[in-house]
């Protein structure tokens, strides 16, 4: 197993996060996005033509992009068969779309803010609240019915790991978390599951529940 | 953005605007110094233009050092700050990436220098638990040179840098030469017994009151890794102090000596708020009443 990694993408954190947290073992080639653009490389396009991170090695097989890469690993390597559970796809892959959307709002304005990105910061920001407002209410009606996680199962998903990375990098993008106490709740409990691994930006909770 | 700078300390200072590895020849590219946007650029002749357009175009000073192309809005002295060590022959000079950071720049050399936050922000790396104590050291504010000097500086760090092979104690010398603009030196691994250092510094363009952004860059007796993961490491410790500085409240800098409570292991952050406070600095600080 090889990723194809940069340490700051969020992306490429959903599967070190994912892996680490199955206890697998994999190889990393680091790759210069940041400012060398190498993932725009002949090389990696080769590999990937979107011209985008993460990129996944397994068995000579290529995988592109974090929410084909988290299916991937969970039906092939996770033995508990919770992460992806069969009965609950189609809620988990919407959650892997509004993931998508949190990419292209929360996610932009950090490119915008930290790496210079030419983009509309007001329309990045205003998306990444509004999918923060829906993303906290479901989580506190979740809450109220004792559930933890954004799909109705006593474990975590791979839903969880496909939204949580740029909700919980979201102020380096100048989006605070303090109107959605229920998000950051979520957060505590994702920092908690067991294999939990950080990121630059993203630290750990403490150990209490 | 918008917001006019009327500091005179500030305005007549050189200001980094980008590293040569990323100006593209021929290129204009843009940025914003001091609230006010700017253009520069470099001809395939080698010359270099630096020019503000908000209201009337006007061509601005530029400077050439350390890999950096730098400029002003004022009036600059003629020379920059010294780092004698970027002319050694057996060094890289890497410049690590720049980086956004919502914070005043005052805040980003605080924490550059600051010593206490390693074992808790760049855990397993530039320190670790128990390993915590910021031990005594010396800073000197030196007159004729103008610059506050942290020296007698020690601790222990796991991965010091990417040439490190084990955990050590690690010696370390901070120097603040300019308002927005620190160096730290610290032992490069094999090096020690010559006393040699690798240098990493942090030049820092302020864009805003509250907003900054970061050169970052190291000059390493390391011919063994390459420039690639040299500057993927350095962008690793950085991205760690990123959210930390963002959080900082009040973003800009209180000189004032009451505004907030030190500890003796901020004594370089101190003397670099007293610094700042006699050069009558009030661009991105809260001055002293």
């Amino acid at each position: 197993m090889k990723l194809y990694d940069y340490e700051l993408s969020g992306n490429c954190y959903k599967v070190r996060l994912f892996l680490s947290i199955l206890g697998l073992n994999f190889d990393t080639k680091p790759v210069d996005f940041y400012p060398g653009r190498e993932h725009k490389s002949k090389a990696l396009l080769s590999l990937n033509p979107l011209g985008q991170l993460p990129i996944f090695e397994d068995s000579d097989a290529i995988f592109c992009g974090s929410d084909v890469i988290l299916s991937y690993i969970a039906e092939n390597y996770d033995k508990s068969g919770f992460w992806y559970p069969k009965k609950q796809r189609l809620s988990i892959d919407n959650w892997m779309r509004v993931a998508d959307e949190i990419t292209a709002t929360a996610s932009a304005a950090r490119l915008h803010d930290t790496f210079f990105y030419d983009l509309d910061i007001d329309t990045a920001r205003a998306g990444a609240h509004r999918l923060f407002r829906i993303l906290d209410e479901h989580l506190w009606f979740s809450e109220k019915r004792g559930d933890d996680w954004l799909v109705e199962t006593p474990f975590p998903t791979i839903a969880d790991i496909s939204c949580f990375p740029y909700v919980a990098l979201s102020e380096e993008g100048g989006i605070s978390r303090m109107d959605f106490p229920a998000i950051r709740r979520w957060c505590d409990r994702v920092k908690r599951i067991d294999g939990f691994i950080t990121m630059p930006g993203i630290f750990p909770t403490s150990k209490a529940a | 953005m918008t917001q006019d700078c009327d500091d005179p300390v500030v305005l007549n200072q050189w200001h980094p605007l980008s590293s040569f590895n990323e100006i593209v020849v021929g290129q204009k590219h843009r940025t914003v110094l001091l609230g006010r946007s700017l253009f520069y650029q470099q001809t395939a002749k080698g010359e270099l233009f630096v020019w503000s357009c908000d209201n009337v175009s006007f061509v601005l000073p530029t400077k050439r050092a350390y890999g950096f192309l730098w400029t002003s809005l004022g009036i600059p002295p003629d020379e920059l700050f010294a780092v004698e060590e970027i002319d050694e022959p057996d060094r890289q000079n890497v410049a690590t990436g720049v980086f956004g950071v919502n914070v005043s720049f005052g805040r980003a050399i605080e924490n550059f220098l600051d010593m206490g936050h390693f074992p808790f922000v760049h855990t397993g790396i530039l320190g670790e638990e128990p390993h915590t104590e910021v031990k005594e050291y010396d800073v000197d504010v030196s007159e004729s040179r103008d610059e506050i000097m942290a020296t007698r500086c020690r601790f222990y760090q796991p991965q010091a840098s990417l040439a490190s092979a084990a955990g050590a104690d690690v010696d370390y010398i901070f120097r603040v030469p300019h308002t927005n603009c620190a160096l730290l030196y610290k032992s490069s691994p094999g090096y020690e017994a010559e006393g040699r250092m690798d240098v990493i510094y942090m030049f820092l363009q302020p864009m805003g009151p509250e907003w900054t952004r970061a050169h970052t860059g190291m000059c390493v007796i390391d011919v063994a890794n390459s420039y690639e993961s040299i500057r993927y490491f350095q962008q690793i410790i950085f991205g760690q102090d990123k959210s930390i500085l963002e959080n900082q409240f009040p973003k800009r800098l209180p000189l004032d000596s009451r505004a907030e409570t030190p500890i003796r292991a901020d004594k370089s952050a101190i003397a670099y708020r007293r610094w700042l406070a006699k050069k009558g600095l009030t661009y991105g600080v809260i001055p002293s009443i």
